[in-house]
């Protein structure tokens, strides 16, 4: 896992990726989907334009990783706070989840329209706007798997880099450490 | 809550958010030069957290609306300072 995104010409980035990492990043971006939850999709006779004004949730998902993908906009924890941040989430969160399901669903349709080589590896090129969906998307799958690990503060980093092989989140953090080299690349070809 | 108090919109540091991702988020949707976004990355890295934009209530819920689009932990309060 040594790939790193580089710019095009004309704009866009690319990578090399093999056919192992190609399976592991469609996996995460499948797992994101389904933490995320299903899209706005009227149920059966429903209509569509209600659908347009269904309000969101009030509470703070009970996941911990969903919970920071949708945080409070309210830090306070006095009840007018508490209020004001119930009527955002009813008013916003709708449109967030689909915003984090388009950033999900691109990195999976790109690594599909992939044509891979007879070892199974491809260089993935992304346009503009691909880029900005994988950089939305390997954010929020950092974050969820950041919450998952207990990541707290910056030492707990440092300590991950140098967990033994016989630990049981080491493949997790590998996953974490390599999602975080792909981001960091990313981002500097759109700065 | 006060009429006449301005609001702001707050950034609260993360572990896991990168300081180049926090400082193209700045750069992006506010429009901010890349030293002054790098200062404000920066300040929500060393203090914990920074003000980065401020207006009426309606601007900041949009502004931590887009902040929570991007993955960063934001909240808007009344500026009492």
């Amino acid at each position: 896992m040594s790939g790193h995104f580089e710019a095009l010409p004309g704009g866009g980035a690319a990578v090399p990726l093999d056919e192992v990492e190609i399976s592991i990043l469609r996996s995460l971006a499948v797992q994101l989907l389904e933490l995320i939850g299903p899209g706005d999709v009227p149920p059966k006779g429903e209509d569509p334009l209600a659908e347009l004004f269904r309000e969101g949730p009030s509470e703070p998902p009970a996941d911990p990783a969903l919970a920071r993908l949708f945080p409070n906009a309210y830090a306070d924890e006095d009840e007018e706070s508490r209020a004001a941040s119930a009527e955002f989430r009813r008013y916003t969160e709708n449109d967030l989840r689909t915003r984090k399901r388009e950033d999900a669903l691109a990195v999976v349709r790109s690594l599909d329209a992939l044509d891979p080589a007879g070892d199974g590896g491809a260089v993935l090129k992304l346009t503009p706007e691909d880029a900005r969906h994988w950089l939305g998307a390997l954010n929020d799958l950092r974050l969820t798997i950041g919450t998952r690990l207990e990541v707290s503060d910056e030492d707990d980093n440092d300590e991950l880099y140098r967990l033994p092989d016989s630990d049981p989140r080491k493949p997790m953090v590998m996953a974490y450490l390599w999602l975080g080299a792909l981001q960091e690349t990313l981002v500097e070809t759109l700065m | 809550m006060e009429p006449d108090v301005p609001w702001v919109t707050i950034v609260h540091n993360d572990p896991v958010n990168l300081m180049s991702y926090v400082t193209y988020v700045f750069q992006t949707y506010f429009g901010y030069s890349k030293d002054k976004a790098h200062k404000l990355m920066l300040d929500v890295h060393h203090k914990g957290r920074a003000v980065v934009s401020s207006g009426t209530r309606e601007e900041m819920e949009r502004d931590v609306q887009a902040m929570h689009g991007y993955g960063l932990w934001a909240t808007l309060s009344q500026d009492r300072n």
